[in-house]
């Protein structure tokens, strides 16, 4: 069904640590996945999947290791890889970084780890914050009385334990959301979308129940509502605690939070946005001698906000050389390993405009490798607002017990893919 | 400090004290000194000891010696050590498996631990250990954990059923497990049940035919409970168990997917594709015109393309099974297009399966978009992803024909950047297009001549060839262009010889007068020198042709092509089917049915979707299909009224062009595309008689034509040539200029090629029913009328035998038909020329044409005939075989078909069991074709034949068919689509008339 085996590989294919789960694969087959991986590499073609006769790897990366998981099954692939990545999850929630080294230094926990997370293939519980509760190197300490499976495991409510407890009771909600935009050379806005996030981080006693009103669209309709600015969301995707059949039948988001920080919910909006940061960009190559560019950067947003921690990503030839700037305002970097300027500015206010100009030398014997032509990327942050314009409209939190709990709501906005291609 | 140093190790933060240490440990005596400490007295000591066996274990060291020392250890209160001793001993009990049985007490001691933990680890470790002697000792605990008090134990004891059966399948049965494993599938834990329904799952998949998981709606709801409650992993089980339960009804099918719907909003994109699976499983089987469908499909969209904000491999898999879904339901995401945009950051893999998708979903609407971002991709430098950019210009071309121009102008931009393989993948994808819209955009021929010399790779030089040859006539320098690759004749690809090879024979035709010379020498290059049969075959062919007649040379290699088709690279039908039942799995991955790379898989049934309700196919598996006299509880046949026939034959734009020649083979591989006849404009052939260089007077006896395709091309003198025959040639062969005296001696060639015709008098003729009596005598004052059908040489016949039983003689026959179905009627009179006497018998052929008038039939081959003498009208009605209205150029270029396959609706489906036949599937093949039932396709699957089939009806209606044949299994699967439906029992019984004949 999923996966015989999953291997932890070093950057030299060499393995750290493996579990053999089903038995009905070679260990050995392990050989030749990097092998096969450098072959694909080499001639450009790398796939997520990699078949050797009849066993097939799927893997991942992260930092310097390599996660394999093999099958000769028709496994369900989407399955394996969302468990290797929540297998690097849990190591990161565990170890705090995963690569080869906490993996050594970790060996026996990763163990109990591999034989808890996944039985004869079938993924178990993956909770970290749930397996933490049993699955310690403490462990020897404790009394055998002590070590026991806690009911949250197998509990339908799997994900947040009992008799937690808090003197002060509050509940932090997070709004963010992320602009992907995609600009042509010439300026038009291909495509953009905005892809939100609430997370929450709940400090809450016993099993609160919550319930989270936003400004949706559809439910105001459902309601027969007609007040306010609505969003509409295109899809939504919950944290397992959200009962999807309620929000199914009639859009109420209620749920038993897991305690401390968990993300509750993304969703994504396809209506058209307005660019926040427009770039306006000439770039000049003369061959063999320069390349001269200018950047125009607007804040296309409200005069009351402001942008901070605005970087503009500019590429320059990988064979450019002696930099020189001038900025109307912040500061910029020339950074040679990713072939960037970086141009920097702390504070950016809503309705500015600034210019940065850049000069670079070119060499006179030119560089034949072809290069590919890297968009202008941008990174920003805006606070207290949502482009969107979600709103929490409110949190209801009731415990059995009767304590009065307080929600505190941030907005922000930042960017996401936000690629501005160039004529060069 | 002890405990936080253990912290430090938990949080991996300290350096020092870590694990890590237990992998440097002293070299010499190692084995010995860790033999030594595992006995040691020191609990502390002991564990250490066995820490170090396992980091020895894990860098790939042998530990096994230490077997017997570290099962000492097993027995301790010490959970991490347990942990510990029971990896160590999954890892070497198959190496020691008498050993092994030493450890067994513990297990089974642990099993009744009063620590659930303690439990469920004995008995999930003790499943691992796959040593057969240590599985009868596991019974029992088994047992017990199936019914322990504690769900994590029941859930582990789930999955430890299906490793046992694993191991000892035999003993699993035995012991019962299956049914407490049934039994867990209610149990009150939603954790336990997703375990119990993976671990059924697992073994129902191994053993296909045990009926583990009889589905039912009271299973299939206790599931769709524990669906909300579940784990997300459980979810997956369960939602990948449900994809393989058929419901009785579309009510049904819309409540189960009205349940699984919530879980396209899950965060894990897993839980989301099985959930797609499930639903566009389930789709299949709802009436189009349910509201509810409609909202389905709206439903689907969203969550599809969120899917492209995950994880690139996860992004990879959900392309994947886009592409499946976007051939199955286009209608999905047709509006999505702008979310399939390649991002410079994406990895090659996510990019070039953007592409694809981008392909398909381009239309009209979207295709200025779409080009634009093309052309942006084509100036990236990733050279496969620029190449598939420029080839996908190109298909938009062909796919979108208001775009055609804007595309070739793009193409022509891109060759200007004169980027190498940019410029040889646009001359490639350009030939295509003037496939397409011939004599359309020739006047960028002369850029694409600027780019002769930079053309290195086989594929664009052979499309560039092929250019000059098509358009030799508007490019005044073609045979130099010609002759400059000619030069280097022998080291060319096949693929670029044959195109020369022919490209010149094009500009012979065109220009005969300067490029005489030009012919001989590729003519002589490709018959002579050269090792190919394939080269040679197409050499002696087009000698034979112009040698004998250029008018008809010029009629075959002149001819007007059939149209490319729009789409490419689709899948075929029932593959598409099977693999939207694996969506999310690796078959959907890499588009191949899971038989083709799982071993052991073979025999394991195809999934296939659902049939929709009401429709003629059947829901079970394949053995239950309707055979071909249960056929009559088909739906009601809604015959189309003549208006409506017509119609349907309006709409079928997808018809080659009809063809003034007679069917020449399509199926050769050589030459095939210039042989295919088309219409011709003649030529005064006088004037070329004489020139034609001839290597070979032909000999034109009357041999019978035959012989086998693909044999030696150098014929003995003498072998017949039916050139005749097939293409009404003139036999008038020429003399052979002396400068080709030593031309081989030719033959046959085209004699082979003939035979594949398949059409008229050949060696497997046309089905003809026996012969029945029509009209009794008794009830026709003394005429008996027999008959039967045929179909000869493109023309139907009734065969008639009249018989006199009367004592008087009878005269002045004549014959008529009523509309009917297929508006047949006499062609001509019914030629009984004298009076027939007492007792004599007459046989008549009366050839009949099929442009009368139309009248529906009941049945739909009803023919009623009005037969009259001197004496009186006698009326009597037959029915003939449908096959008699197949026409001889019915066969479908395998693109068309692949389309219009999935363009008729899947209600127009209808299945039928022909049973024992015993043909093979070629054998089959052949027969069928007989009929003018065309082989478009084969496809092999294991022990599995599929022919795609095409048929085309007088009225020009087509049929296609999917004939499934099984070794050994004498039923063969007739699956039939139609626009006019009710024609498909018909056809159905032709199959089985003509196969059984």
């Amino acid at each position: 069904m999923s996966a015989s085996a999953v291997f932890v590989l070093d950057l030299k294919g060499k393995v750290l640590i493996c579990r053999n789960y089903k038995g009905d694969v070679d260990m050995a087959e392990i050989d030749h996945f990097l092998p096969l991986l450098m072959q694909q590499e080499e001639e450009g073609l790398m796939c997520p999947v990699i078949s050797h006769g009849s066993v097939h790897f799927m893997w991942i990366k992260h930092s310097n290791l390599y996660l394999v998981a093999t099958t000769n099954k028709n496994s369900n692939a989407s399955l394996v890889y969302s468990f290797l990545y929540k297998l690097v999850e849990v190591f990161t929630e565990y170890f705090k970084e995963l690569e080869e080294e906490s993996i050594q230094d970790n060996f026996v926990v990763v163990y109990e780890l591999l034989d808890e997370l996944m039985d004869f293939g079938f993924p178990q519980t993956t909770d970290s914050k749930i397996l933490q509760e049993y699955i310690t190197q403490e462990g020897n300490k404790l009394e055998v009385a002590k070590t026991k499976v806690p009911t949250t495991v197998t509990n339908a409510v799997s994900w947040r334990s009992e008799g937690i407890k808090y003197k002060k009771n509050e509940v932090f909600i997070d709004v963010i959301e992320s602009i992907n935009v995609l600009v042509n050379a010439n300026g038009s806005v291909m495509s953009s979308d905005i892809v939100g996030s609430i997370k929450l981080k709940t400090m809450l006693s016993g099993m609160p129940e919550l319930r989270l009103g936003l400004n949706d669209r559809v439910l105001f309709a459902l309601t027969g509502r007609d007040k306010g600015k609505t969003v509409t969301m295109e899809d939504v995707k919950f944290h397992q605690c959200v009962r999807l059949s309620r929000f199914e039948s009639d859009r109420t988001i209620s749920f038993i939070p897991p305690d401390g920080e968990s993300e509750l919910m993304s969703y994504r909006i396809n209506t058209q946005v307005k660019p926040l940061i427009w770039i306006e960009s000439v770039i000049e190559k003369f061959s063999h001698s320069r390349v001269e560019i200018m950047v125009k950067a607007k804040g296309q947003f409200k005069k009351q906000s402001v942008a901070n921690n605005v970087e503009v990503r500019v590429p320059v030839p990988s064979d450019a050389d002696s930099p020189k700037f001038k900025t109307s305002t912040g500061h910029a970097k020339y950074v040679p390993e990713k072939n960037l300027v970086v141009w920097t500015i702390k504070s950016f206010p809503g309705g500015k405009e600034f210019l940065m100009r850049a000069h670079f030398g070119l060499p006179s014997v030119e560089n034949d490798e072809m290069e590919g032509k890297p968009p202008i990327t941008v990174k920003f942050e805006i606070p207290y607002f949502t482009v969107s314009g979600i709103q929490v409209r409110y949190m209801k939190i009731i415990e059995k017990s009767g304590y009065q709990a307080l929600p505190w709501v941030r907005y922000i906005t930042q960017s996401g893919d936000y690629q501005l291609r160039t004529n060069i | 400090m002890e405990w936080a140093s253990q912290l430090c190790e938990n949080r991996g933060l300290g350096s020092k004290m870590t694990d890590s240490k237990y992998f440097t440990t002293t070299k010499k005596g190692e084995i010995f000194e860790l033999k030594a400490e595992l006995n040691s007295d020191k609990k502390e000591k002991k564990k250490e000891a066995v820490k170090k066996v396992i980091a020895s274990m894990t860098v790939g060291k042998d530990v096994s010696a230490l077997f017997p020392d570290v099962v000492n250890c097993m027995q301790t209160d010490n959970l991490e050590l347990k942990k510990l001793v029971y990896l160590y001993l999954m890892n070497y009990a198959k190496s020691q498996p008498d050993m092994a049985i030493m450890a067994v007490n513990t297990f089974v001691k642990d099993c009744e631990d009063p620590n659930p933990l303690i439990r469920a680890l004995a008995v999930r470790t003790m499943g691992c250990i796959r040593v057969d002697k240590i599985t009868e000792y596991l019974c029992e605990p088994l047992r017990k954990c199936l019914k322990d008090e504690d769900p994590y134990v029941r859930k582990t004891a789930a999955v430890c059923v299906a490793k046992l059966h694993d191991i000892n399948a035999q003993l699993v049965e035995d012991q019962g497990f299956l049914d407490t494993l049934k039994d867990l599938i209610s149990d009150s834990n939603p954790m336990v049940v997703a375990n119990a329904v993976a671990a059924l799952s697992e073994i129902a998949e191994s053993h296909p035919n045990s009926n583990l998981l009889d589905l039912n709606p009271q299973t299939i709801n206790k599931l769709l409970t524990a669906l909300n409650e579940c784990t997300e992993w459980g979810q997956i089980f369960i939602l990948d168990c449900l994809a393989n339960y058929t419901p009785r009804d579309d009510r049904e099918s819309q409540s189960i997917c009205e349940r699984v719907t919530p879980r396209l909003s899950h965060a894990n994109s897993a839980v989301v594709l099985s959930a797609v699976k499930v639903l566009m499983k389930f789709m299949e089987m709802l009436p189009k015109d349910l509201d509810y469908y409609g909202t389905l499909l709206k439903k689907l969209a969203p969550p599809l393309v969120t899917l492209l904000s995950a994880e690139p491999e996860l992004q990879y898999v959900a392309l994947r099974n886009i592409n499946l879904i976007v051939q199955k339901r286009p209608e999905i995401l047709k509006h999505e297009m702008k979310v399939f945009f390649v991002k410079y950051n994406d990895p090659i893999y996510v990019k070039l399966e953007k592409l694809d998708i981008m392909i398909r979903l381009a239309s009209q609407a979207n295709i200025a978009q779409v080009l634009a971002e093309l052309k942006e991709y084509a100036t990236e430098v990733d050279v496969d992803f620029v190449r598939k950019a420029v080839r996908a210009i190109g298909r938009c071309a062909i796919k979108v024909e208001q775009s055609a121009e804007r595309c070739v102008s793009t193409l022509l931009d891109l060759i200007q950047t004169k980027v190498n393989y940019v410029v040889q993948e646009a001359i490639v994808v350009i030939k295509d297009i003037f496939r397409k819209y011939p004599n359309k955009y020739e006047s960028v021929i002369a850029t694409l001549c600027e780019n002769l010399d930079s053309l290195d790779e086989p594929e664009a030089r052979a499309a560039m060839i092929w250019i000059v040859g098509e358009y030799a006539e508007r490019i005044d320098n073609a045979d130099e262009l010609l002759e400059s690759f000619l030069e280097g004749f022998h080291d060319e690809s096949t693929q670029v010889q044959l195109q020369l090879l022919t490209a010149i024979v094009k500009l012979f035709l065109k220009k005969p007068t300067e490029t005489q010379e030009l012919v001989q020498q590729v003519l002589s290059l490709a018959t002579q020198d050269s090792d190919n049969p394939d080269l040679r075959d197409r050499g002696y062919i087009y000698w034979r042709l112009l040698s004998t007649d250029p008018v008809a040379a010029k009629e075959v290699v002149l001819a007007e092509k059939p149209l490319i088709s729009e789409e490419t690279d689709l899948i075929e039908p029932t593959l598409l089917e099977e693999l939207i039942c694996h969506i999310g799995t690796l078959a959907s991955v890499y588009h191949k049915p899971p038989s083709a790379f799982v071993e052991g898989s073979r025999g394991v049934q195809h999934k296939r979707l659902p049939a929709r309700a009401g429709s003629g196919e059947s829901t079970e598996s394949p053995d239950v299909g309707q055979s071909v006299s249960g056929v009559s509880d088909a739906p009601p046949a809604v015959i189309p009224s003549q208006g409506d026939l017509l119609g349907d034959l309006l709409n079928l734009d997808l018809a080659p062009p009809t063809t003034t020649v007679p069917p020449v083979p399509s199926s050769m591989q050589m030459g095939a595309m210039d042989l295919l006849g088309g219409g011709l404009d003649s030529l005064s052939g006088s004037h070329y008689r004489t020139e034609v260089p001839s290597p070979q007077p032909a000999d034109f006896s009357e041999r019978e034509l035959g012989g086998d395709l693909g044999g030696s091309p150098a014929m003995g003198v003498g072998v017949g040539v039916g050139v005749g025959v097939g293409v009404g040639l003139g036999p008038a062969p020429v003399g052979m200029p002396a400068g080709l005296g030593a031309a081989p001696a030719v033959g046959g060639g085209l004699g082979d090629l003939f035979d594949l015709g398949g059409g008229v008098g050949m060696t497997s003729g046309s089905y003809s029913p026996p012969r029945v009596v029509w009209l009794q005598a008794m009830k026709a004052k003394g005429l008996e009328i027999s008959g039967t059908f045929a179909r000869r040489g493109g023309v139907i016949q009734m065969d008639v035998s009249l018989t006199n039983k009367a004592m008087s003689v009878m005269s002045d026959f004549a014959v008529q038909f009523n509309k009917n179905s297929f508006g047949m009627a006499p062609a001509g009179p019914l030629q009984v020329l004298t009076p027939l006497g007492p007792n004599q018998t007459v046989e008549v052929s009366l050839p009949l044409s099929s442009t009368g008038p139309v009248m529906k039939m009941e049945p739909l081959n009803n023919l009623q005939v009005a037969v009259k003498n001197n004496i009186d009208v006698f009326y009597f009605s037959c029915q003939y075989p449908i096959s008699l209205l197949f026409v001889e150029d019915g066969k479908m270029d395998r693109q068309v078909f692949l389309a219009t396959w999935k363009d008729i609706p899947s209600d127009n489906e209808a299945q039928f069991q022909i049973k024992d036949c015993h043909l093979s599937s070629d054998a089959a093949s052949n027969k069928l074709q007989g009929s003018n039932i065309f082989t478009v396709a084969k496809r092999t699957v294991e022990a599995q034949d599929m022919l795609y089939q095409s048929i085309k009806l007088t009225n020009g209606i087509w049929v296609l068919a999917e004939l499934r044949i099984q070794t050994g299994n004498p039923n063969y699967t007739l699956s039939v689509k139609c626009r006019a439906p009710e024609v498909s029992q018909y056809v159905s019984q032709c199959y089985e008339l003509i196969l059984k004949n």
